[in-house]
């Protein structure tokens, strides 16, 4: 736990795992249409549901289009999804006319590595063909990165996580860097935003890179730099990120109560 | 109506799924057993596993656990899949066994994304011999799966991806009802069935209740008794996934999964006593139905 003293705030003790979901859930507006990735991007997504961006449209890849769950879903198809979406459609469909269609505004991605220009291996460690560690693999995202409209990343930091190259581009971000990714035709916007439980990143309009632009509370340079395997660029005015509010908290935390009293064993 | 494709026109059997395996089913056939997250086909794989099926070819875009325990038995030669994971736990413990350890047997694996998959069973329904969408640019997936191709369309040069379609020779689905003449309704998230069904030469489905007519509204998804060819009656079928209107979806099994097939001699131990030495009645006493009506 981060203790931070804090007079405008009912809570003053959260975990980084607790900064980083209100962190990410931060950057989604009501107008927005997320396609969401399980795990800490859901949990974000439906924060921003449930606190400052009641009206956003969240859509899961089983089809489940305007979802609005009481609880997190275990995995991206649970009953929950269907029961309290605007419509539910065929996977096929999902894919066809809404993403590729150009209907989604962000796609709100995890990852298992990711190196600073945003591309994302969720498929194997090692060589593909001879595997340390055989990932789930793309699933989704492969044409999430592609054709949303723009790209956020949540996930935690690590030097196995954030490394300078990575196994295997299961999802393309900005390549190299520059304009590699409208060179390979792609025409969405790509990667902007990388919340982590230590920082806030956004790319570099320019080189795409990712760069620090807020320290979560209680965090130093030196720490986001120990916990990422390439050179860190910090932008000139790094900010502290803006505590959790006592709404945010709470939100979360119920959030949560109530997923874990659902998921047990009746 | 006359049609002119493979199954021409079927006729919907009642039977039971024991004697619909056992006649659609042979060593080395291309089988996909659909259902996205939701109306899982567990009880005709474990119908599968029983009968000890060998070399199969298994289509699925989520292999989750039903394809890990199939792999696990040495059933599958090959798999076909866009993401292998337990949703929201993890790995999938078995495949990664037989992928970096070649346990029971080696496994040949063609992998791909979910829109690749997705459009492919859509293209296989429509009788296409390949999909054509926008997709894969950046990923490496095309410099290890020999079955993506790009190519330019002819009219605006635009780069697009190609995929085989995807053309099982049985599919295996999981719905909530069927009427007496053998139309089956599908409910809820409807994933890929529909596709998996048309695209396939045969198809079997479990349901988990028969009755006298659909009371439905005009657009309800609905695979007429003419597409299928086996129905059997299976109530629980799905467990530990859902079925909507029936039962919830059990995320304790999916997390027990993790334990379970974590360990080989664990995994054998549990497959014996809840597979082996089991029957499909046995899915009936795994849920609690929530609908008054259902067994």
């Amino acid at each position: 736990m981060i203790a931070v003293m804090n007079n405008y705030s009912e809570r003053n003790e959260f975990t980084s795992y607790e900064m980083m979901t209100i962190a990410a859930s931060r950057m989604l507006k009501s107008d927005d249409v997320c396609f969401v990735g399980i795990g800490a991007p859901s949990a974000a997504c439906n924060v921003a549901r449930l606190s400052h961006a009641p009206d956003i449209t969240l859509i899961y890849e089983s089809g489940t289009i305007g979802t609005a769950p009481d609880i997190l879903p275990l995995s991206i198809g649970d009953g929950e999804l269907c029961d309290t979406a605007l419509t539910t459609v065929s996977v096929p469909e999902m894919f066809r006319y809404w993403l590729q269609g150009g209907h989604v505004t962000i796609g709100f991605l995890g990852a298992a590595q990711i190196d600073k220009f945003g591309n994302i291996n969720t498929t194997i460690i090692g060589d593909y063909h001879n595997p340390k560690i055989r990932l789930p693999g793309g699933g989704g995202a492969p044409e999430i990165a592609s054709q949303a409209g723009q790209i956020f990343v949540t996930m935690k930091q690590s030097l196995r996580s954030m490394v300078p190259k990575i196994d295997f581009f299961t999802s393309y971000g900005h390549g190299n860097g520059y304009n590699d990714r409208q060179k390979l035709g792609i025409k969405t916007t790509g990667p902007t935003a990388l919340i982590t439980d230590l920082a806030i990143w956004k790319s570099h309009p320019e080189t795409k890179e990712f760069i620090v632009t807020n320290l979560h509370p209680g965090v130093s340079k030196e720490d986001v730099q120990k916990n990422c395997g390439w050179e860190v660029t910090f932008g000139e005015l790094v900010t502290t990120t803006p505590l959790p509010s006592a709404i945010e908290l709470d939100v979360l935390r119920e959030l949560h109560r109530r997923t874990n009293a659902s998921h047990r064993r009746l | 109506m006359i049609l002119f494709w493979q199954g021409l026109v079927k006729l919907a059997k009642f039977v039971s799924l024991q004697d619909a395996v056992l006649d659609v089913m042979t060593d080395g056939l291309c089988v996909a057993l659909e259902g996205f997250t939701h109306l899982i086909p567990h009880a005709s794989a474990h119908e599968i596993i029983r009968k000890g099926f060998k070399n199969l070819t298994l289509v699925r875009m989520t292999p989750d656990i039903i394809y890990d325990q199939m792999i696990g038995m040495g059933c599958a030669s090959k798999l076909i899949f866009s993401y292998a994971g337990n949703p929201g736990v993890g790995l999938l413990r078995r495949l990664r066994d037989a992928v970096e350890n070649q346990w029971p047997v080696p496994l040949e694996i063609e992998e791909h994304s979910h829109a690749a998959m997705a459009n492919a069973y859509e293209a296989g329904a429509a009788s296409m011999p390949c999909a054509l969408f926008k997709g894969y640019l950046g990923a490496e997936l095309r410099q290890v799966n020999p079955n993506i191709k790009m190519i330019f369309c002819p009219f605006t040069g635009e780069e697009l991806a190609v995929v085989p379609s995807i053309r099982p020779d049985v599919s295996f689905i999981h719905a909530q009802k069927a009427d007496r003449k053998g139309n089956v309704l599908i409910e809820g998230i409807i994933g890929v069935q529909k596709e998996a069904v048309l695209s396939a030469a045969k198809s079997v489905v479990t349901v988990e209740e028969i009755i006298e007519d659909f009371e439905t509204h005009p657009n309800a998804v609905i695979l007429p008794h003419w597409t299928i060819d086996y129905i059997a009656e299976v109530p629980g079928a799905a467990h530990p996934s859902y079925a909507q209107g029936y039962y919830a979806r059990d995320n304790a099994a999916y997390k027990e999964w993790d334990t379970i097939s974590a360990n080989r001699e664990l995994y054998l131990k549990w497959m014996a006593e809840h597979v082996m030495q089991q029957t499909p009645d046995v899915f009936a006493e795994r849920v609690r139905f929530t609908n008054p009506q259902s067994k």
